[in-house]
């Protein structure tokens, strides 16, 4: 199976060989996927160096001409190092382009907070018109770029090297059901599905998929959720990014709403992301202890 | 006004209609010959079609200050010259940093230092891309806005890229409060071809401009010292 930082590489290469207003902008990270994209098209695949604020403005640069430029690093130093770029050479300036960070949230565990971004996809909802995708599997990735890198407007995608074993048919702002129940509504985002179906064995609970918060289904999550929702989002990112997606859904009703994410605290401690899923309660024994406080049918 | 005929005299009559940004006014005045030459003898732009695909590419990275920008690219035809009667005004379209969803010529939104350059270096490679061989891409940046490091990672890349169609302007109206001086040894030492000029001579601008070269970068440095702005 393709973990999501090899199926970017690899769609993206096909990217460029199929559509010649395909830009790639790397900033070192990841060019040995990019090898022969680099040697095959040179003026349009190009390694800036360790230059993250030049990457995205390098990257508006093409967009202004008429290229769907995609560029790429590791989160914090996609997401957070370039944000005013991001905001104003994108954002402001009315373009399109794809922006892909590895190692979402604590991937990169051992190497400590620095390296970490679970407040990527947050930081991105509040650039007006970015779109914020986070696939669950690398199918996903795959299928997620190939349908929105030539869309016009600027989208961040978080791939992460938690992924879920299978992938599902997904597109941005689409909610999947993935079984029905009646006491609350669950919404796993895009690597937290699997642990999600693991945990609700027992409860009466429906069971939801997304693998985007901008856009978003609103009226889908409606109709999922109920007239008097409890809903519950288990987010990869830090605990809450979700909300204002949530309720601006369901701000018609009266809800309760609890979100299962990322403790909005700096991680001092190293190891796998598994054992940090166990520090903050996110592997399957957290998340089921977490969710048995809010639905304690079990 | 005849746009085929504007004069100098022309573009500070339009200045003289946008006012309320004297907080920039230094920095108005000081860029305006520099711009001048550019719009009048060097930059292949059509202001009826400011958009073409073949014209050459201004960028105005620092923003601030954009009076004379503005009365130049009136001056020229590429917008009405009452707009400038509403500078600054809510239901106007200029402000004091330029936006390019509002402003024909307008190339790019600035205003946040540091943003232009590395966008050129964008522009000039998709240029590249498409095959575009001869035209120019021009950026211009203040001696204050190159405090900005996002500036010297450009710089830096720029070079390497051999990016020939690529020329950065420097307005060094010496507002910054480090030094910048030399600098033929400090942007030339990352492999730019750098010429300093008087700001205010409009022969010397031209030739500077005109220097261009197949895989090297040009600066051009516009000296505009205290007293002279």
């Amino acid at each position: 199976m393709r973990d999501m930082r090899q199926a970017f590489g690899a769609t993206v290469s096909d990217l460029v060989d199929q559509d010649d207003r395909v830009a790639v902008v790397l900033a070192e990270i990841s060019t040995s996927y990019f090898e022969r994209a680099i040697a095959a098209h040179p003026d349009r695949v190009i390694n800036v160096g360790i230059m993250e604020q030049t990457m995205v403005g390098v990257a508006a640069g093409f967009a202004m001409e008429g290229f769907h430029p995609i560029a790429h690093s590791l989160s914090p130093f996609m997401a957070e190092r370039p944000y005013e770029q991001l905001k104003l050479d994108f954002g402001y300036q009315g373009l399109g382009g794809t922006f892909v960070g590895v190692g979402g949230s604590y991937d990169y565990a051992s190497s400590g907070g620095t390296h970490h971004a679970p407040a990527d996809a947050g930081v991105m909802l509040g650039i007006p018109g970015m779109e914020v995708l986070i696939p669950g599997h690398g199918d996903e990735m795959d299928a997620l770029l190939r349908s929105t890198y030539a869309n016009g407007r600027p989208t961040y995608i978080r791939a992460s090297v938690a992924t879920n074993a299978e992938p599902h048919r997904m597109e941005p702002g689409r909610i999947e059901v993935i079984r029905r129940g009646a006491a609350a509504t669950v919404l796993a985002f895009g690597p937290m599905l699997d642990r999600t179906v693991a945990v609700c064995e027992g409860l009466d609970v429906t069971i939801a998929y997304a693998t985007s918060l901008r856009p978003f289904d609103g009226e889908g999550l409606a109709a999922i959720a109920g007239e008097v929702p409890v809903l519950i989002t288990v987010e990869p990112f830090y605990e809450g990014t979700a909300a204002p997606v949530m309720t601006a859904a369901l701000g018609d009703r009266p809800m309760r709403y609890v979100s299962i994410g990322v403790p909005r605290a700096f991680i001092h401690a190293y190891g796998e992301p598994e054992d940090i899923d166990a520090d903050l309660g996110l592997d399957e024994a957290g998340l089921g202890r977490r969710l048995d406080a809010v639905v304690p049918m079990r | 006004m005849d746009t085929r005929m504007a004069t100098l005299d022309d573009v500070r009559a339009l200045m003289a209609r946008a006012t309320g940004d004297e907080k920039h006014e230094e920095s108005t005045t000081s860029t305006m010959d520099a711009l001048w030459v550019l719009y009048d003898r060097v930059l292949r732009i059509d202001p009826a079609e400011p958009d073409a695909e073949d014209r050459d590419r201004f960028i105005a990275s620092k923003g601030h200050g954009p009076a004379a920008l503005y009365a130049i690219l009136a001056a020229k035809g590429f917008f009405p010259a009452d707009w400038l009667d509403h500078f600054l005004e809510h239901g106007g379209h200029l402000g004091s940093h330029p936006d390019r969803t509002q402003v024909p010529g307008i190339e790019a939104s600035t205003g946040s230092l540091g943003h232009g350059l590395p966008i050129a270096v964008g522009v000039a490679l998709a240029l590249r891309a498409k095959g575009f061989r001869d035209q120019r891409t021009i950026v211009l940046c203040g001696d204050a806005e190159l405090n900005e490091g996002s500036n010297w990672e450009a710089i830096l890349l720029a070079p390497q890229l051999e990016l020939g169609g690529l020329t950065l302007l420097v307005i060094d109206n010496h507002s910054s409060s480090l030094t910048m001086q030399p600098w033929p040894a400090r942007i030339g030492s990352f492999g730019w071809d750098v010429q300093v000029v008087d700001g205010h001579d409009h022969g010397a601008l031209e030739r500077a401009f005109r220097v261009r070269h197949d895989d090297v970068p040009t600066a051009v440095v516009a000296d505009v010292p205290e007293g002279e702005w």
